[in-house]
């Protein structure tokens, strides 16, 4: 895919954010997810240019960081957090039937592209583990039954939308563009909170 | 009995709580306004007074650390707020960040003013869209307003899947563009941190304290909390209990009263160990139930306070999984750095999984405990520290429970029985 001027400008913008260029190389990285899904070695090239470094260097940051994908994920880019606490209350048997019910495994895509699935570590949510996240939003409180659903009905392509998130849930590649910096505009849908969150405030109302 | 305390979650269940307007209306952006019109030194003298300790982890004086930043050398100077909180069990400064991000907004506009800042970085790890967005839209909307903009910047860095970039190190090197790998310290961030300059780091909870201390003034604060541990703080519990959740309380709160709040271990069951602040900090036990929750208090019982990350197993689970699983994820995020800890925790991972399948011998017990002391205090950050304490304290309080996987040739229980979804035979 060739990178328009608008997508030049958007990239000067993101690089004007910081006091040095090179503060920008990972907002850019989550750009150029945002434009092909993946780090493309095109991507590659045109964080280079634009920020006067060697692919190389750009490709050693890439290769650092989890998120940035060397190859193309699904449309839907599901993680199932298995660390220590989601994967004991069910973190480990919600992963087990997702691959088994896609029939891939971990880090792999569906073959029509919609869904890819990865084990995650420890994504902040612990008070509503078991966790899932899609496209990095949250669903908490999952079971088998519930991750089952939630990607028949990205296959489906209505996908359930976040337990704490917009009223729908965005593409992986208009995710990106949100980790990039750039405001989709919907920060206002959704809760401000669930309610494990307001726990303590609730029981401090009532006296406690 | 402890009341509990919301401060910085006071206003979390107005349904606009993180807008401008719902910020506003409970005084928001008063404080930052009073922190102007003072003289820099008296903010930190403030913040000093009010015995303000990090809630990071590692409960560093705020107000000290403030004052390191040297003044008058004509060197750009930085804020640096870690928003990239990984660390296994941690889950507070998401849901903040969430309901308010304002908050966090005004902390930074006044330690900028106090360390004679003009740019403050956010660094937000890069798995939650969500508070992304509110946190962009709260930037946007505090620049819109003026608030923001008239001598103090504030930038947010999304960060991209790497627990190691939560060391304030690893952190300034990624922001700076580079792997997320830790620096050799001296000389620290306070003297030579983003770009060289002096930098301040601190957590979102410790700046989102701010506001409310500048504010309600340093002895409010002080009336809260134990001698050395001021203030209130957010304690997140997850795990094997009734009602998991955040709890604002005064420093040293026990977890026994606040598993009384959250309506105890979930019924049939009881508490089998727990962490006080995460996954790096060594496991507690019920005997541990009336330990106070301050920094003093958890440290002279063995452990450390840390996040405040109250993370419950009971009976059903196995400590020798979680313990693997643990060391799992040190390994993954180990940055490659330093040879103890790169090395060190891939043959943790060796031994575990093998003691786990019941395939090791006693004597691995005594491996394990080598290579944690060959591991810590030998590199140039705590990942490798953290990466120790799961396994120490654990074959220190459940020693036979290793040994009962070798004498049964593996794992004696079952999985199924400590998930959530597993009905009242559980």
């Amino acid at each position: 895919m060739a990178y328009t001027d608008e997508d030049f400008q958007i990239m000067d913008s993101i690089i004007k954010r910081y006091p040095r260029p090179r503060s920008a190389i990972m907002p850019l990285l989550h750009y150029v997810q945002s434009k092909a899904g993946y780090v493309t070695n095109e991507g590659i090239e045109v964080i280079a240019k634009v920020l006067q470094l060697e692919a190389a260097e750009v490709t050693a940051v890439s290769t650092f960081y989890t998120q940035y994908k060397p190859t193309p994920v699904g449309e839907y880019h599901v993680g199932v957090c298995t660390n220590t606490l989601c994967a004991v209350m069910g973190g480990d048997a919600i992963f087990a039937s997702l691959k088994d019910h896609l029939g891939i495994g971990n880090d792999e895509v569906t073959a029509e592209g919609k869904v890819s699935l990865e084990h995650i570590e420890c994504n902040a949510a612990c008070d509503y583990a078991p966790v899932v996240m899609a496209n990095w939003e949250f669903y908490d409180n999952q079971t088998v039954e519930s991750a089952k659903d939630l990607v028949d009905s990205m296959r489906a392509g209505n996908p359930k939308p976040p337990t704490r998130g917009p009223n729908k849930l965005v593409t992986w590649k208009e995710a990106s563009a949100v980790l990039a910096g750039l405001n989709d505009g919907l920060a206002h849908e959704g809760v401000q909170a669930g309610e494990p969150t307001l726990l303590g405030l609730k029981l401090s109302k009532e006296g406690k | 009995m402890t009341k509990l305390a919301p401060v910085l979650s006071a206003h979390w269940d107005d349904k606009d709580s993180f807008t401008l307007e719902g910020y506003k209306r409970h005084g928001g952006y008063t404080a930052s306004a009073k922190a102007l019109a003072m003289d820099p030194d008296a903010v930190i003298q403030l913040v000093k007074d009010s015995g303000l300790r990090g809630r990071g982890g590692a409960g560093f004086p705020t107000g000290m650390k403030w004052g390191f930043i040297p003044q008058g050398d004509n060197k750009d100077h930085y804020l640096v707020v870690n928003a990239d909180e990984s660390e296994p069990g941690t889950c507070k400064d998401t849901p903040l960040l969430m309901a308010n991000p304002h908050v966090l907004i005004e902390g930074c506009i006044i330690a900028c003013h106090a360390i004679r800042a003009k740019h403050a970085f956010i660094y937000i790890r890069g798995e939650v869209t969500h508070v992304v967005r509110r946190v962009n839209q709260a930037i946007e909307d505090a620049y819109a307003a003026g608030i923001l903009g008239n001598g103090i910047d504030v930038v947010l860095h999304i960060g991209a899947g790497a627990y190691i970039c939560g060391e304030e190190t690893a952190l300034l090197d990624s922001l700076e563009g580079f792997r997320g790998q830790p620096r050799l310290r001296p000389p620290f961030p306070a003297i030579a941190g983003l770009y060289a300059r002096p930098t301040v780091v601190n957590n979102v909870e410790s700046i989102a304290s701010v506001p409310a201390i500048i504010k309600n003034g340093a002895e409010w604060y002080q009336s809260m909390g134990t001698e050395k541990s001021k203030g209130t703080t957010l304690y997140s519990l997850s795990g094997h209990v009734v009602n998991t959740g955040q709890f604002e309380a005064p420093l040293g709160i026990t977890l026994r009263e606040i598993l009384d709040l959250a309506g105890g271990v979930r019924p049939g069951h009881k508490l089998k160990f727990w962490t006080p602040g995460g996954s790096s900090t060594p496991l507690f036990t019920d005997a541990h139930l009336d330990t106070p929750l301050d920094y003093e208090g958890v440290a002279a019982a063995g452990s450390m306070l840390g996040t405040k990350a109250l993370q419950i197993f009971d009976e059903t689970t196995c400590v020798v999984r979680a313990v693997l699983r643990w060391t799992e994820f040190y390994k993954h995020e180990s940055c490659g750095k330093c040879t103890p800890c790169r090395e060190g925790t891939w043959w943790l991972v060796q031994i575990l999984r093998d003691l786990e399948a019941g395939k090791g011998t006693e004597a691995d017990l005594a491996k394990l405990l080598d290579l944690c002391d060959n591991i810590m205090g030998r590199s140039f950050c705590a990942l490798g520290d953290g990466a120790t304490s799961p396994i120490t304290s654990s074959i220190k309080y459940f020693r036979d429970e290793y040994i009962a996987h070798l004498t049964q040739g593996g794992c004696p229980f079952d999985p199924v029985a400590s998930t959530l979804f597993t009905g009242a035979g559980a």
